[in-house]
């Protein structure tokens, strides 16, 4: 086998150093691992190309435009005869409708994290998570649907001075989609406080609410606290719901019965229309993104930091 | 006096800074069988590790000193480690066969050097097998999945994988450590078969099969400093009656385990 | 009643408002299925799926719509899937533990949370623009790869993953190098999740409308699109036209088309669940 055909010790000594072929196979090593990190550096690029993006026409519109009057103007009319760049107003109507998607999405995500972490058997967890995830699944234009066509005629029953477009119904939409940001988060934070702690309670009496409550809850409440923020970050990103349902009128206001709009819709509204790029006026949406992203990625930041320091906790 | 085929002068290996193993000189003689054993944690897969240069998949890990494979040092510049891993085989300690068929998992070897043949493949796999005592076994199933093999015949497989690349050196990372009995001894007669072609390394903390199946054995321990050393090197026969070291002696009297 | 019995009593109450809390998002969605099926079976018929859109609600239909989206979604996994594959590849079998490997994989975890839009924005520049693809579905399917890549990214990852170290030893001890191994032995075992992965991405990427409308898709298409280069409108912007349109016959087209888009992403998912069942049969270790 083996030996017999190589028993000239100079042979296998000459095979076992890099010869052509070891060379060959080397540098197609090479290649291949070049071209899956440049694949890897995608996202790098795609980062510098966004921020590049947003910079190169941002820059010319605060050019134009002092970042006084952006900041602090109370109107934006960047489309009408008598021009105002005040971001406030869309800032205002993205805050409204998060706000109102954060109230209803954080109860009812908590309960549902508690109830899942602490009361769920293994089978009905087994079902509920993956049925809550689906929640998530839904394309967003179907829930814009939903917001305008169904809820809003529903609540316009109860609160009778409600607007075709507004805040509200938008808002509350957004908040059911996000309730598995929410739920499923935070009931892998609660699930991961370790049962001794539990068990400690337990011991010394506690009912299964108060251990939920005193215990649990606090011990999670860094991974909780993520989640929220994160929750936060998609209801501000959010364009469809909010295009469709929430209104194209740049309002400053704290009322969710009255229509707005947010940063998101204000982008989609100039896609459709027909602002000839390269003007001031299209620019806007550059500088409204602009601000959008660096919330955004603000958020998530904070968001990624929190993960990041509950995880060593419990290394 | 032996012909060496492999040997091994002041091998130290670090992991993330510190030494595992320390200073190991030994010679490997050629087509027989040599036993490295010891209490576990000592180092033993580690130093086996290093004649096939499996270390390098470990990136904290550093190797100072020299293996020398028929006189050239493998961890030398210019050495094709392919080349080296297709000469020196090795089996692992729990069997790992690809989820592939029988036929796949003995041809993947000679496959990536490139023989294509199909009649060169058959040819190979049924050598192969044969030389791993398995081919009666499977001869009527080679392409069914090699996991719905047995323990033992899934072990058997490995070797009969690891002979497709025609090594000279098999490498036995504690090869019959998760068998039972009888697949056990089935591996051990097979050692025996194949030390008339090649040289054998096998790590093992079963005393019993050292003594049984080896020609000559190593003793390595590991000192409180948790470094792992040659301590005795020798034939068999006298490692197992006249232990020169005391160490040697107390554990193969079962002093410590 | 005891201080004891009323704590017992708060308890079962709150489980009985966390319960509820549980499901209710779940009614909320078997109610909208509900109403789009209400609203939205009746227009279902085979010259809904072949007709135009119209200014004429009872003659309009998704043809446009949902030609553009099958054209988005073939070329959005053309470009997406090999690059998130590779990128996992790179990150799981050859990236060093050093500082370019964690910013690679901090962009790839920031970039899951950018906002769709913003993508939109970028793609209008860079492909739109700069690149001069103008308003066309190849521009569509960049910038929508652009923002599936870092779910299949995190997906192809955890496939990759979940191989046992033993296979690779093995084939390294072969003498195979470290691509022989990955595509080998590696890739092979670790399909049936980077498939899942793919499905994953393609359900997200199926339902996405900011973005496209920000590239210039069109709101109104009345002919097949019939290469890379042309224009196109996609399923969910079409429901989004239809929606904002006062006339309840539009509505309920748009109910309609939202069924077809549910109908599509169940199979989809559905397929997934399959194959993922069949091939894991296939690679069991």
């Amino acid at each position: 086998m083996g030996l017999t055909a190589r028993s000239a010790v100079e042979i296998s000594k000459a095979r076992l150093q890099r010869g052509m072929a070891a060379r060959w196979r080397e540098w197609g090593e090479l290649a291949v691992q070049a071209l899956l990190f440049f694949a890897a550096m995608v996202s790098v690029f795609t980062t510098i190309g966004i921020v590049a993006v947003l910079l190169v026409e941002a820059l010319p519109f605060f050019q134009q435009v002092s970042l006084k009057e952006f900041l602090l103007d109370p109107q934006w009319t960047p489309l009408f005869a008598q021009k105002h760049f005040g971001i406030m107003p869309l800032v205002a109507g993205t805050f409204l409708t998060s706000a109102v998607a954060l109230a209803l999405a954080m109860p009812v995500g908590m309960l549902s994290a508690v109830y899942l972490s602490e009361y769920a058997s293994p089978r009905v967890r087994a079902v509920l998570k993956p049925a809550l995830e689906l929640l998530a699944g839904v394309p967003t234009v179907v829930y814009g649907y939903f917001a305008l066509l169904t809820v809003t005629p529903l609540l316009k029953r109860i609160i009778p001075d409600l607007e075709t477009f507004n805040a509200l119904s938008a808002g509350l939409t957004m908040g059911v989609m996000i309730i598995p940001l929410i739920s499923s988060l935070s009931e892998d934070a609660l699930y991961a406080v370790p049962s001794s702690l539990r068990e400690a309670a337990y011991a010394l009496g506690a009912t299964r609410l108060e251990v939920a409550v005193r215990v649990v809850i606090p011990a999670a409440l860094s991974g909780i606290a993520a989640s929220f923020i994160l929750a936060a970050s998609r209801a501000v990103g959010e364009t469809m719901i909010v295009a469709i349902a929430a209104g194209q009128r740049p309002t400053l206001t704290l009322d969710p019965r009255r229509a707005i709009e947010t940063m998101t819709a204000y982008i989609v509204q100039v896609s459709l229309g027909d602002t000839p790029h390269g003007t001031l006026e299209f620019r806007t949406i550059f500088a409204v993104g602009l601000v959008l992203f660096l919330i955004t990625l603000v958020l998530n930041l904070i968001a990624m930091r929190i993960i990041e320091r509950y995880r060593e906790v419990y290394r | 006096m032996e012909e060496i085929v492999l040997e091994t002068q002041n091998l130290t290996v670090y992991y993330d800074g510190r030494p595992a193993i320390e200073g190991i000189s030994m010679k490997i003689p050629r087509r027989r069988i040599t036993a490295i054993i010891g209490p576990s944690g000592c180092g033993k897969s580690t130093l086996l590790r290093c004649f096939n240069r499996m270390n390098d998949l470990i990136p904290s890990a550093r190797v100072t000193g020299r293996v020398l494979f028929e006189g050239l040092d493998l961890y030398g510049p210019d050495v094709d480690v392919v080349e080296v891993r297709r000469r020196i085989g090795m089996v692992f300690q729990k069997p790992n066969p690809f989820p592939k068929s029988i036929y796949e998992n003995v041809a993947f070897g000679p496959r990536i050097q490139g023989i294509r043949d199909r009649r060169k493949l058959d040819e190979i796999v049924e050598r192969c097998l044969r030389a791993a005592a398995l081919w009666d076994e499977v001869k009527d199933k080679l392409h069914q999945n090699a996991l719905t093999l047995s323990g033992g015949q899934q072990q058997r497989l490995c070797i009969a994988r690891a002979l497709a690349t025609e090594p000279e050196v098999l490498l036995m990372d504690e090869p019959a450590s998760a068998l039972d009995p009888i697949a056990t001894m089935k591996i051990e007669d097979l050692m025996r078969e194949l030390a008339r072609e090649y040289t054998i390394v096998i790590v093992t903390h079963n005393m019993q099969q050292a003594a049984r199946v080896s020609d000559y054995t190593a003793f390595m321990l590991a000192g409180e400093d948790r470094v792992g050393r040659l301590i005795e090197f020798g034939p068999t026969q006298q490692i197992f009656t006249r232990p020169r070291d005391r160490r040697t002696e107390d554990y193969i009297t079962g002093r410590f385990g | 009643m005891g201080h004891r019995q009323r704590r017992e009593l708060l308890g079962k109450l709150f489980e009985g408002i966390a319960l509820a809390a549980t499901v209710f998002g779940l009614l909320v969605l078997a109610f909208l299925l509900l109403d789009v099926a209400r609203r939205g079976l009746g227009v279902l018929s085979w010259s809904f799926l072949t007709s135009y859109p119209s200014r004429f609600p009872e003659q309009a239909g998704i043809r446009s719509a949902l030609l553009g989206t099958i054209w988005v979604m073939a070329l959005t996994a053309l470009f997406a899937v090999p690059l998130g594959v590779a990128a996992a590849i790179y990150l799981e079998e050859y990236a060093p533990r050093n500082r370019l490997t964690r910013l690679i994989e901090l962009n790839i975890n920031n970039l899951a949370g950018v906002p769709s839009i913003i993508y939109g924005l970028l793609g209008l520049e860079l492909f739109v623009r700069a690149l001069r693809l103008e308003r066309s579905i190849l521009a569509g399917a960049l910038t929508l790869s652009l923002l599936v890549l870092p779910i299949l990214i995190t997906a192809s990852r955890e496939a990759l993953r979940a191989v046992p170290m033993s296979l690779r030893e093995a084939a390294f001890a072969l003498g195979a190098t470290r691509w022989q191994v990955i595509r080998h032995q590696v890739l092979p075992v670790a399909f049936p999740g980077i498939l899942t992965g793919m499905i994953l991405a393609l359900s997200r990427a199926i339902g996405e409308t900011a973005p496209l409308i920000t590239i210039g898709a069109l709101t109104f298409v009345a002919f097949d699109p019939r290469g890379p280069l042309d224009k196109f409108t996609v399923l969910p912007i079409q429901i989004f036209n239809w929606v904002s349109r006062p006339q309840a016959g539009f509505h309920a087209r748009a109910a309609g088309a939202i069924l077809v888009l549910l109908a599509v992403l169940l199979s989809m998912n559905g397929l997934a669940i399959y194959l993922r069942y069949r091939l894991q049969r296939r690679y069991q270790w």
